[in-house]
C-alpha cells in the first residue's frame, strides 16, 4: 500500500448523474482547469442511473409550464419549506438542459410533429417526459466526459474533505477499494454528487443490498459534508417512496399511470388522486397498506394487451430492468394479476423528497469552495434531471471560484488522522465484520427511526447508534474490498444519528409520512414554519432554525392545501372543480 | 474472535464456457457498481466473489460473449 498525492482546480466526487456533467460544464467553461472526476465505482455503470432511465419527473417544458407554476407546485409539494431561489434557477434551466441533453444524444419522447410527449402525473402541472429509450444515458454522458478531456479515476472511496486555515475546502483524502492505496488530492474547489442515503434502513427482505437507491450511495457525501462543517437541511424530511414489493424497486406510476395504470387496495379501487410522490401520499399510501383495504398493488390488469407491451418494453428495459425478471420468477402478469407494493426503507434523498446539504441557487454549500449537486443537494424533489441541472451549475461555480482562488496548504494533522482511520480495519487481526456491524445499525434504524416517529423510541435510538459508534474502532477488514464496506459503516452510522437530530428537532408533523410525529401530530407553522440545519460546532451535532427566504412566487391559498386532500373519498361522486378547491382539510 | 464459514446462495452465475476472462476480458468485473465480481485467476474466469447485489444487470447488458445471468438473490425472489 502506499500514499499518493496529487493537486487539480476541480475536484468533483462522484460519477453518477450530476457529477460528470459538473465535470464537464467545468471544463467547458475553462479548458485549462484541471478537472479530476473522481468515482468509487465506475463511471461507465455508476450512480442512480447506472441502467439508464425511464422518464424526466420534473420537465419545465414552454407550453405545458412555466418556470413559475414549477416553483408554486414544489412548494406546495412541500409543504412550504423551499429555498425558492433554488427550485427557480432549477426550472429556469430545465428546459435547456433538455435540449442539450437531446443535442448530446439522449431519446426522449416526442409526438408525431417532434414536439416532447409530455404526460400529466403531478397533482397540478404538467412535469413527465418518458423516456422509453433512456437506456443509453451513460454511455452518452461518458462520451461527453472523453471529449472534454475530463480526468477520471475509478474505484477510489472519498472519506473525508480537507479544510485550509480560513475553513474553506482544501481537496479530499480518499482509497484505493481495489489496492488500499491512500490518495490526497488538493483542489480549489470540491463539488459533492455522491448520491443518496440509500443504505439507511433496512429492506424488507432484510437484503443488506436489495435497498430501493443504489446501495453504493451509502450516504458518504452527507457525512464528509458534515464533518467538513457544512449545513445540512430537511434531514428529517426522509425519503419513503412506493414500491414493488420485495424486489425493492420501483413500480413506476409515472410510467405506467398517463398509460391508464394505477395504485389500487386489495379491492382493485383507487384510493389516491394522484400519483405524484409527496410525503401525504406516502401517508395515504401507509394507511391503505396498514388498514383492512390493504395491502396496495399497482393495478394494469385492465388495461390493453399492447398498452401493456409498450409499459413492459420500458420497465423492463430501463432504470431496473432485472423488474421483468422478478415478476417472471413469481408468475405475475401485468395481463393478469396486480402487482403487490410496499413502502421502502427510509433514506436520505433530496432528489425524491428534501433531505440533503444546503446549497443556494449556485449550488454553493456553506463551507467556502465546496458545491454539492444531485441528490445529495438540498434541492427539493429535484429528480435526475435537476442533478444534471445542478450539476451544470455546480461545474460553473467551481470553474468560476478557480479564476482567484489559490490551491490552499494542506493540514498534516488531518491527513495523519484521516489515513489512520481508513487504514485502521486493515492493521486489525481480529474484531467486527463491518456486515454484521451495517446489518444491527440498519436494523436499529427501521426499529427506532422508521415513521410513526415517537419520541421516546428516537431517543432509544440515538443511545444505541452511540453504542455503535464505540465499535467503530473494532471494524475489521480482510481486504480494501471490505475496507470499503467498513468505512461506508461510518458514514451510514453519521445518517442515522443525523436523521435521529433532526427529526426530534422539529417538534411537529409536516411533510406526511416522512416527518409523522405521533407525540406531535399537529403542523405547527407558528414554531416550525423554517428549515431545520444540522452543523458540526465544537465537535457536537447540533440543530438549529434557518427562516424561510420570502417566497418569489406567491401560491394562493387555496393552492397551499391542494397536496393535503389526496384521498378519494369514500362515496365519492363526481367531483366539481369548486369541491376540490374549497374541502376541509 | 470465532468466526464462521455460512453457505450462501449466489445470484450472478458465470458460464464458464463462454467467459473469456482467461484471453484478457474483465468488463463485468468492470463494471459492477458494488465490486463484487472478480477473476479466478487459477481458473481464468469470472466468478460473484461477494454477496453485494442490487441485480441492476450491467455485468449481465455488458458482457460480451453473454456469460453472464443475474439472478434476483434468493431472500427477494
Amino acid at each position: 500500500m502506499q500514499s499518493h498525492i496529487q493537486a487539480v482546480d476541480v475536484l468533483v466526487i462522484g460519477g453518477g448523474t450530476a457529477g460528470p456533467m459538473a465535470a464537464v460544464k467545468a471544463k467547458e467553461a475553462d479548458p485549462e482547469l484541471r478537472v479530476l472526476l473522481l468515482e468509487k465505482a465506475n463511471v461507465k455503470r455508476s450512480g442512480a442511473i447506472s441502467m439508464g432511465m425511464d422518464g424526466l419527473n420534473n420537465a419545465v417544458v414552454p407550453g405545458y409550464a412555466t418556470p413559475e407554476q414549477y416553483v408554486k407546485e414544489i412548494t406546495i409539494a412541500n409543504d412550504g419549506i423551499v429555498n425558492q431561489k433554488t427550485i427557480m434557477a432549477y426550472a429556469r434551466n430545465s428546459f435547456s438542459m433538455i435540449e442539450e441533453l437531446d443535442r448530446w444524444g439522449v431519446k426522449f419522447e416526442k409526438d408525431e410533429t417532434g414536439d416532447y410527449a409530455m404526460r400529466k402525473v403531478h397533482h397540478m402541472g404538467t412535469y413527465v417526459l418518458p423516456m422509453p429509450e433512456g437506456h443509453d444515458i451513460k454511455r452518452v454522458l461518458y462520451r461527453r466526459l472523453k471529449r472534454a478531456r475530463v480526468s477520471i479515476t475509478n474505484r477510489l472511496v472519498a472519506t473525508r474533505l480537507l479544510i485550509a486555515a480560513d475553513g474553506s475546502v482544501a481537496g479530499a483524502m480518499a482509497f484505493d477499494c481495489r489496492t488500499g492505496d491512500f490518495h490526497v488530492i488538493r483542489a480549489k474547489a470540491v463539488i459533492l454528487s455522491t448520491g443518496a442515503a440509500g443504505r439507511l434502513g433496512l429492506p424488507a427482505s432484510g437484503y443488506l443490498f436489495g435497498t430501493y437507491e443504489n446501495p453504493t450511495n451509502a450516504g458518504d457525501g452527507y457525512s464528509m459534508a458534515y464533518h467538513a462543517g457544512a449545513e445540512l437541511s430537511g434531514i428529517e424530511c426522509f425519503q419513503i417512496n412506493p414500491l414493488i414489493k420485495d424486489y425493492n424497486g420501483p413500480a413506476c406510476a409515472y410510467v405506467t399511470g398517463p398509460l391508464g395504470g394505477y395504485t389500487a387496495n386489495s379491492q382493485g379501487r383507487r384510493f389516491i388522486e394522484c400519483d405524484y410522490w409527496s410525503g401525504q401520499m406516502m401517508m395515504e399510501f401507509y394507511r391503505e397498506l396498514e388498514g383492512g383495504n390493504g395491502p396496495v398493488f399497482l393495478k394494469l390488469d385492465h388495461l390493453a394487451d399492447e398498452t401493456i407491451n409498450t409499459i413492459e418494453t420500458i420497465l423492463h428495459t430501463n432504470e431496473r430492468p432485472s423488474r421483468g425478471r422478478f415478476h417472471k420468477g413469481r408468475g405475475t402478469d401485468y395481463r393478469k394479476q396486480m402487482v403487490e407494493m410496499h413502502i421502502s426503507e427510509i433514506g436520505l434523498c433530496s432528489g425524491h423528497s428534501a433531505s440533503g446539504v444546503w446549497v443556494n441557487e449556485h449550488a454553493e454549500t456553506t463551507v467556502k469552495g465546496l458545491y454539492a449537486a444531485g441528490d445529495l443537494a438540498c434541492v427539493p424533489h429535484n429528480y435526475m434531471l435537476g442533478a444534471f441541472v445542478y450539476g451544470k451549475i455546480a461545474g460553473e461555480s467551481a470553474a468560476r471560484r478557480c479564476a482567484s482562488a489559490a490551491l490552499a496548504d494542506i493540514d498534516e494533522t488531518q491527513v495523519e488522522l484521516e489515513q489512520a482511520r481508513v487504514l485502521g480495519p486493515l492493521s486489525r487481526a481480529d474484531g467486527l465484520p463491518p456486515s454484521q456491524v451495517e446489518y444491527k445499525l440498519r436494523r436499529m434504524v427501521n426499529d427506532y427511526l422508521q415513521p410513526p416517529k415517537v419520541t421516546r423510541k428516537m431517543e432509544i435510538g440515538l443511545a444505541r447508534f452511540e453504542e455503535i459508534k464505540a465499535n467503530l474502532d473494532r471494524l475489521v477488514a480482510r481486504d480494501p474490498h471490505e475496507l470499503m464496506r467498513a468505512m461506508e459503516v461510518h458514514a451510514i452510522r453519521d445518517c442515522a444519528e443525523l436523521a435521529a437530530r433532526a427529526s426530534l428537532y422539529r417538534t411537529e408533523s409536516r411533510w406526511g409520512l416522512y416527518h409523522n410525529r405521533v407525540d406531535y401530530p399537529d403542523r405547527d407553522d407558528r414554531e416550525w414554519f423554517v428549515h431545520v440545519q444540522v452543523k458540526k460546532i465544537n465537535g457536537e451535532m447540533t440543530c438549529f432554525k434557518r427562516p424561510v427566504d420570502p417566497y418569489i412566487i406567491n401560491p394562493d391559498e387555496h393552492e397551499m392545501s391542494a397536496y393535503q386532500q389526496l384521498r378519494i373519498h369514500e362515496n365519492a361522486t363526481v367531483k366539481t372543480k369548486t369541491e376540490t378547491d374549497v374541502a376541509p382539510v | 474472535m470465532p468466526t464462521a464459514f455460512t453457505l450462501t446462495s449466489l445470484p450472478v452465475r458465470i458460464n464458464e464456457d463462454l467467459c473469456i476472462a482467461d484471453k484478457g476480458c474483465s468488463v463485468c468485473v468492470d463494471v459492477c457498481p458494488l465490486d463484487v465480481l472478480a477473476i479466478d485467476l487459477t481458473k481464468g474466469k469470472a466468478y460473484m466473489k461477494f454477496d453485494e447485489c442490487w441485480y441492476c444487470m450491467p455485468c449481465e447488458k455488458d458482457c460480451p460473449t453473454g456469460a453472464v445471468t443475474v439472478d434476483i438473490p434468493y431472500l427477494l425472489r
